[in-house]
């Protein structure tokens, strides 16, 4: 549904993607992870036909960008950050307006279906001017998904939304993406944990890395990370640890408890609870620490964040 | 065509919620009411002192289109600029519909803004029809309207191609406001400046010798119609152009 090759975009003298590569397929919700100023923007603008790449291309919906951009455009549903509404409409004049534009048959009918597919039916001659943010969210995920497009490019939808409406939006999502392709940016990572099928993680205008969700998590950590804890003194503790088979980092914290990691598959917990036992500590604590997809984008990210602070 | 026809709809029912569109039309209606009232009242003293020439609405419509120089940017000012403003435009920009179409939707719908108004002004023809045996010049009254058509139709074009190229509907407003100054009481000016061809062409540039002396005389030459229709295909590609340029940036 979604072909993107070696995409290139540069604003003057500054890179804002640069040769992104990547594709997405039906009924898949990918998502689109990266730090402000990573990109995204830049690229889902590109995919909606809005500006032009500098280099590569992009399909979408079997249609290129640049070449077919009318075509491209009748088939997909855009939601830009910014919801740009006009305030001075009612919610359902403004949905007629956008029905027109992309030649619905019956846009009286179909705006009015579609303003209760995001429930919002009853505020239908209310002006836009009016409405809170949720509401301007809703209106807005109407307006592109007005034509039922194949495919739905969605800039940060849940930004600004309260947390109720956050999950209500993130349901809504789901269900598009059942069978519909769905591109969506967020720079929240629990989001793209719960909604996305794929995650393609972006920094500097480039792909770190690609994968979904789960498989990211595991693949990135590869070993698991345990702490552990005793009552009293804990001198000589690390040492004793470091001798079970299979053990690999040892760290001291400050506060006396003991950080160790082991390759996934072969958990070296009960070999190491025996050994801290019979050693005559006073086992407290053995506690699994996952390193959670923000660390993962930390980690993937940290020159960026380096380069910020310094 | 059915996209620019949207387009327009939507452009035409906004200047009814629109104040600056009202104070534009309470502008040129009350103007042109007191003017008029002044009209009947000096041709009712002439006709009891003998008479004089028989009124006419020419000096309405001359009156009409210098309105028209100073209020046209402030119709205008806003078609475009504000949608670049407020990012409205993006959603305009991908939706399956072509820049041309989005720029001549914004033209139409500001010129079908100044019909309304114009239409409003037909009341005095009429008036004066009745006023006058065996009634006014019928051919005189046709040529004046086709030219405060054409000029308001060349000025709105320009208009909403200077709109795209601006972000700031204040900025948008005086660019438009000083080229329709140039355009109306500077070209003349000119003109009287040089000598030869360079005379030649900044009186062919001058509006008032198109307007004025031509089409609200009664004359329709296809020069002055050459004339409008330039300016209308010249704002408009620069509004398109400017929208296209938009993309790239």
């Amino acid at each position: 549904m979604i072909k993107v090759n070696g995409l290139t975009k540069d604003y003057g003298a500054r890179r804002a993607i640069d040769n992104l590569t990547f594709d997405a397929e039906q009924g898949e919700i990918v998502g689109f992870l990266g730090p402000n100023g990573a990109g995204k923007t830049t690229t889902m603008r590109i995919l909606t036909g809005y500006m032009p790449p500098t280099d590569g291309s992009a399909m979408v919906a079997g249609y290129d960008v640049v070449e077919e951009s009318l075509e491209v455009r009748k088939r997909v549903g855009y939601l830009p950050e910014t919801v740009p509404l006009y305030d001075d409409m009612t919610a359902i004049d403004y949905l007629k307006f956008m029905a027109n534009l992309r030649r619905i048959p019956d846009p009286e009918e179909r705006a009015f279906e579609t303003l209760e597919g995001v429930n919002l039916a009853e505020r239908a001659e209310s002006y836009i001017g009016t409405f809170s943010k949720g509401m301007r969210q809703r209106v807005g995920l109407a307006q592109a998904l007005i034509h039922r497009p194949e495919v739905l490019i969605l800039d940060e939808p849940t930004i600004g939304l309260d947390p109720a409406q956050v999950v209500e939006m993130r349901n809504v999502i789901r269900e598009i993406g059942k069978d519909r392709t769905v591109l969506l940016s967020t720079h929240i990572l629990s989001e793209a944990q719960q909604i996305c099928d794929r995650v393609l993680i972006i920094n500097k205008g480039k792909i770190v890395t690609e994968d979904t969700p789960e498989n990211l998590q595991s693949r990135l950590v590869g070993s698991q990370r345990v702490v552990l804890r005793v009552r009293g003194d804990s001198d000589g503790l690390s040492a004793r640890i470091a001798k079970v088979k299979g053990v690999h980092i040892v760290e001291a914290k400050p506060d006396g408890s003991v950080e160790f990691e082991f390759g996934a598959g072969e958990d070296a917990r009960p070999q190491v609870a025996k050994a801290v036992v019979s050693a005559g500590y006073e086992l407290l604590e053995l506690r699994p620490v996952g390193l959670s997809l923000e660390e993962i984008f930390l980690e993937l990210t940290r020159d960026n964040a380096t380069e910020m602070s310094s | 065509m059915r996209n620019i026809w949207t387009i327009a709809r939507r452009e035409y029912n906004h200047y009814f919620i629109s104040p600056i569109a009202y104070v534009v039309a309470f502008i040129i209606l009350v103007t042109l009411g007191i003017y008029f009232t002044y009209i009947i009242g000096i041709t009712t003293q002439q006709a009891m002192f003998g008479g004089g020439p028989a009124p006419e609405v020419t000096p309405i419509n001359w009156l009409f289109v210098f309105l028209l120089v100073f209020t046209t940017p402030a119709v205008t000012m806003r078609s475009l600029s504000e949608e670049a403003r407020t990012g409205t435009l993006e959603l305009l920009l991908t939706a399956p519909i072509r820049d041309f179409e989005l720029v001549i939707g914004k033209w139409l719908g500001g010129f079908l803004f100044i019909l309304t108004i114009l239409a409003a002004t037909l009341i005095y023809p009429l008036v004066l029809n009745s006023l006058v045996t065996p009634g006014i010049d019928q051919q005189l009254m046709i040529s004046s309207y086709l030219g405060v058509i054409l000029v308001a139709a060349s000025f709105l074009a320009l208009g909403v191609g200077i709109s795209a190229i601006f972000t700031n509907q204040i900025a948008a407003f005086f660019a438009t406001f000083g080229l329709f100054f140039t355009m109306w009481f500077m070209m003349g000016l000119f003109a009287n400046l040089v000598q030869g061809s360079g005379a030649e062409v900044f009186q062919y540039l001058n509006m008032s010798t198109h307007f004025t002396d031509n089409l609200n005389a009664g004359s329709i030459k296809v020069s002055d119609l050459v004339y409008f229709i330039s300016l209308i295909a010249l704002g408009l590609f620069v509004g398109t152009t400017a929208v296209e340029t938009r993309r790239w940036r």
